[in-house]
């Protein structure tokens, strides 16, 4: 096992670990903009770094010029996620606001 | 000139994304790419000369980017930690923030850069208005310091 | 390393299976659409994964990065068509206060 491929399957572990915390928060936040704390930031960073892990990973069989075009692929996806999924989140919260959805707070949860 | 870079721009694109450095594949990217700079060349550059300010703030940019995983790091710990945590420590707010950029990119860096910090999404943006959701009072008071806004008006040339 | 990668896949769709359940049982339409996003990323990561375990990397990295772009074309359809509607819960009061000013603001 070389040095690189435990360099991605530790990059790759820390993906999975931050789109468990997404999921979690997902699943137990109070009302979606909350939901959408946890799912904006874990999403991005857990799809950064297992992306990077896999274009290391894909460099270890060889230098040639394929391996480098498709590592450049997937540091292009990395990069469009990085752009993308936070303008995807401003844009849902927004439709949210637009809607008049009220914010959950911890006052009215003792209120009613 | 803007239609020699944003040629530039898209041919780098195609070889990269094709991948085959044959004459026909080549020659097909020449014709679709020279169509596309045709039609949409003010999508990329709205400016019409070329300054040479561009490139530095392009190199503060990169330089900028690292700062930006750190706290991207940061954040995720705090979410995971919130998140694990039996009892949920949470006390969701929205609060206005003014700032005082001018530039739509810098507005745009800034909103990203927002929602990627700890404990806080831009949930709407009028005019020099953010209403920014904070997950909890600790971190809606580090926001309304204003660090992270002179960072991005430094990085576009807008701190006088 | 092919052991590996087909546990990670299995783990993620795990994960998938979980955030379905936001998917369907979401109290209002944007529960839903922010599963919908989240479950997207999860499967570009995926696909990429089945392209190194088929070992057919240069083929399934175009439909990622395919569906990538569709995942985010279609979170901004969905929630540009809520822009200008009022009320996405059915009965709420708030539904009676259309013409008013925004109460979410304070």
């Amino acid at each position: 096992m070389s040095i690189l491929e435990i360099i991605s399957i530790i990059l790759i572990l820390g993906g999975l670990f931050f789109f468990f915390t997404a999921t979690v928060g997902l699943i137990r936040m109070p009302d979606y903009y909350c939901r959408m704390q946890a799912t904006g930031k874990g999403d991005t960073l857990g799809a950064v770094l297992c992306l990077s892990g896999l274009a290391l990973y894909n460099l270890d069989s060889g230098l040639s010029f394929a391996n480098i075009i498709v590592s450049i692929k997937i540091m292009f996806i990395a990069i469009f996620i990085f752009i993308a999924n936070p303008t995807a989140t401003h844009a849902i919260s927004k439709a949210g606001i637009d809607c008049e959805v009220k914010p959950w707070t911890k006052k009215k949860e003792v209120q009613s | 000139m803007r239609y020699v870079i944003v040629f530039i721009i898209l041919f780098i694109n195609w070889v990269i994304w094709s991948g085959l450095l044959d004459l026909f594949h080549l020659s097909l990217g020449v014709i679709s790419c020279l169509i596309v700079t045709f039609m949409s060349h003010d999508l990329l550059f709205k400016r019409k000369t070329f300054k040479w300010s561009d490139i530095s703030e392009a190199f503060r940019f990169f330089a900028y980017i690292p700062w930006l995983l750190y706290q991207i790091i940061l954040s995720n710990i705090h979410v995971a930690k919130i998140v694990l945590k039996p009892e949920m420590p949470i006390d969701p707010d929205i609060v206005p923030y003014q700032h005082k950029l001018k530039k739509d990119i810098s507005i745009t860096t800034f909103a990203n850069s927002i929602i990627l910090t700890p404990g806080t999404i831009t949930a709407l943006i009028v005019d020099d208005k953010f209403y920014v959701h904070c997950l909890d009072k600790k971190v809606a008071e580090d926001l309304l310091t204003g660090e992270m806004e002179q960072r991005v008006a430094k990085v576009f040339g807008e701190d006088k | 390393m092919i052991n590996f990668f087909l546990w990670i896949g299995i783990a993620l769709g795990c994960l998938v299976f979980v955030c379905l359940y936001r998917a369907s049982v979401g109290p209002t339409v944007m529960d839903r659409i922010v599963a919908i996003s989240v479950i997207g990323t999860k499967t570009t990561v995926i696909l990429l994964l089945m392209g190194f375990i088929y070992s057919r990397i240069d083929m399934f990295i175009d439909i990622s990065m395919g569906y990538a772009i569709l995942n985010f074309i279609g979170t901004l359809a969905i929630s540009k068509f809520f822009y200008s509607r009022k009320s996405i819960i059915p009965g709420s009061k708030y539904f009676a206060e259309r013409g008013q000013k925004n109460k979410c603001l304070s």
